[in-house]
């Protein structure tokens, strides 16, 4: 096969290296210095397989405790993948940040502004549903930008910089929100707006016939008028899916995606080689606070109400999902099935713990536990992939 | 040897403040030559390289080339111009495999918008093909660049260099941080990219790589050149004396000669048991 390629190269042996030995003393034999990976090593190398047994363990401990039965129900697995999906959410713009090699510490606290700017525009401006998820997505395009601009301009720790737009923001919600309203959150945000559509589709759920049918055919719980107890699947779910897919493959398949890599593998090399890494950044930075405002609509068309400490403490829940997935702290390796692995332990420990009865308060000290397992697996993935080079 | 120079220096210099890292370089280097830039350390060899490679403009002076001038704002830019450099460390990413750092910043793509993608079999099939041109045999181009020797991943650097049309090729200390085995290796690469007429610029400080390669030397020191030698003209020996500053090394040998018959005067004057 190489003997082959080698000759395509040079048909009539005029290559000038042969000249020179370089290529005869190999010819005819694979390098026998690169030993052949077979499928299941190449598995475990992908940066995401620690996140994957981790998910099977989990599954398989909580199914022999008690409680299990409801935890494992439907009802029980749509609460528990909704969680996931809401923080999947966050965790996926996350994490091609981090992999870009740069935090993100104000994304829980845009998701409070932008829950503000969504309840202050409609509810004190007039403006329908749609114009104030639009106003919010502009106000986080904007915080994104800004975030990433010092970051670039400075040279900054992006751990400082959002650091202060962590602050900033979440003072901002709150000051604003009294100073206006006279409290800390705005309530009925979805009452008599023009365009109730709106809200379904960050509140709503899909399939809501398919579930209908299985409950009239017995196979799900019902309620006593008939109506299934998990009416669908919510559009959260759907919102993380398709986040999901969209940057997997952006992260895997496009020029853009390369340069996620390069900019957070090593941004000098990146620089010389052209890749304009200041952008990159900036447009991530903007990416982690869409998804956090997105995540706000979510919540706000749920409850109705925008809380200027919505989302407090989510940028490390976005952050530990990453690291859990097996995204590098340090930048220039990750996948975002990874991350998505990672909200899924996170959100099904969380409701495992609940269901089973365990005090939630330990909910606390396995999060804890997991980071530094996460992290401490991470770093022996990473020296699997990069071929273990110690030992035979 | 063709008339113009692929890259000319004329009259180059650089200040950072106060401090003068280069006076008034000259320097003319032929495609199908390597040019080995001598001298040791705090010659100004490295802020030479980074004016050469766009990392640097120079504060006075001008670059041609092929009798053109021209004005690096960045690496990027030189490599428009044909002039590709190999540093000594940077340049590959570990974590990103062979062939997407062979591709990076130049990423093959197909489909239409909004379905534009990375080319990926192109990208493996075209760096397989390229390493294999200048006699490596890349296996999985899928494989991390990290699982390379240092040798491997200058010669991927190189290969890259070649592939992309280079006209000039600056490698920065490829073999310092090499072993024997894979500095040999490196030195074939310098070979293979001249004798495809590129021009090399060879920066090291070991005489023993550069000068079984080199076919011009020019040496520098404190920021100036002290001269520019064809091989038939200088030998190693005199390349080691001027490299070193000639009294210099004169003054250390004799220091050491006084220090070692001192001490075996000592053992001498020692009574034995």
């Amino acid at each position: 096969m190489t003997v082959m390629d080698r000759d395509a190269v040079s048909p009539d042996g005029d290559n000038p290296a042969e000249r020179f030995g370089v290529v005869a003393k190999r010819r005819g034999a694979h390098d026998e210095r690169i030993a052949s990976a077979n499928w299941l090593t190449r598995l475990l190398r992908r940066p995401e397989s620690g996140a994957a047994g981790g998910l099977i363990a989990a599954l398989v401990i909580f199914a022999f405790l008690p409680g299990a039965a409801a935890l494992y129900s439907l009802q029980g697995s749509m609460t528990f993948l909704t969680l996931s999906a809401e923080l999947g959410i966050i965790a996926t713009a996350a994490a091609l940040l981090i992999i870009a090699g740069e935090f993100d510490l104000s994304v829980g606290s845009m998701m409070g502004f932008a829950g503000v700017v969504i309840g202050l525009t409609v509810r004190e401006l007039g403006f329908p549903l749609w114009g104030g998820v639009a106003s919010a997505f502009a106000v986080a395009i904007v915080v994104g930008w800004f975030n990433g601009l010092i970051v670039v301009k400075t040279r900054l720790p992006s751990f400082i910089v959002t650091l202060a737009s962590l602050f900033i923001l979440r003072g901002l919600s709150i000051g604003i929100t009294r100073s206006v309203t006279g409290r800390t959150s705005i309530p009925y945000i979805l009452q008599d707006v023009p365009d109730p559509f709106t809200a379904t589709i960050f509140n709503g759920h899909v399939l809501g016939g398919f579930f209908q049918w299985m409950g009239e055919q017995g196979w799900i719980a019902v309620r006593s008028d008939g109506a299934p107890f998990v009416p669908g699947i919510p559009m959260s779910i759907v919102w993380c899916i398709g986040v999901a897919i969209v940057a997997a493959w952006v992260l895997t398949n496009t020029r853009f995606g390369n340069w996620i890599y390069a900019s957070g593998g090593d941004a000098t090399v990146a620089r010389n080689v052209g890749v304009p890494v200041a952008r990159v950044k900036i447009i991530l930075f903007i990416g982690t606070a869409c998804s956090a405002t997105l995540l706000a609509c979510i919540q706000v068309m749920e409850a109705g109400s925008a809380d200027t400490l919505r989302g407090t403490l989510k940028e490390f829940e976005a952050i530990i999902a990453a690291v859990i997935g097996g995204v590098l702290l340090t930048g220039g390796y990750g996948t975002v099935i990874g991350a998505i692995l990672g909200a899924l332990i996170f959100g099904f420990v969380q409701m495992g713990i609940f269901y089973t009865g365990i005090d939630t308060d330990w909910f606390k000290v396995f999060l804890g536990a997991m980071i530094l397992i996460a992290v401490l697996v991470n770093n022996y993935i990473r020296a699997k992939a990069l071929g273990e080079r110690t030992s035979g | 040897m063709s008339a113009v120079p692929a890259i000319e220096l004329r009259g180059v210099s650089k200040h950072f403040g106060s401090v003068i890292a280069l006076r008034e370089i000259d320097m003319k280097v032929y495609p199908g030559e390597v040019h080995c830039l001598l001298g040791d350390n705090g010659a100004g060899k490295s802020t030479l390289i980074k004016i050469l490679s766009g990392v640097y403009q120079p504060t006075t002076g001008e670059i041609l080339v092929e009798g053109v001038p021209v004005r690096f704002r960045s690496p990027r830019d030189a490599a428009e111009y044909g002039v590709a450099t190999v540093f000594q460390d940077l340049g590959m990413i570990p974590l990103m495999s062979i062939a997407r750092n062979f591709f990076l910043g130049r990423e093959p793509l197909k489909g239409f918008f909004p379905f534009t993608r990375l080319d990926k079999e192109k990208a493996n099939a075209v760096s397989r093909q390229a390493m294999a041109d200048i006699g490596i045999d890349i296996r999985d181009p899928t494989q991390a660049v990290g699982t390379l020797s240092g040798g491997e991943r200058q010669s991927v650097a190189i290969a890259r260099a070649i592939h992309f049309g280079a006209k000039v090729l600056i490698l920065d200390e490829p073999t310092s941080a090499l072993g024997v085995h894979q500095a040999a290796m490196v030195l074939k690469f310098v070979i293979e990219a001249r004798l495809r007429g590129l021009a090399v610029i060879f920066i090291s400080h070991n005489i023993h790589h550069a000068y079984p390669v080199g076919d011009v030397f020019t040496l520098l020191n404190r920021g100036r050149r002290t001269g520019t030698y064809p091989k038939s003209a200088i030998t190693r020996d005199e390349v080691v004396t001027i490299m070193s500053g000639g009294e210099d090394l004169k003054a250390v040998e004799a220091e050491i000669d006084a220090l070692l018959a001192s001490i075996n005067a000592g053992d001498a004057a020692r009574p034995t048991a």
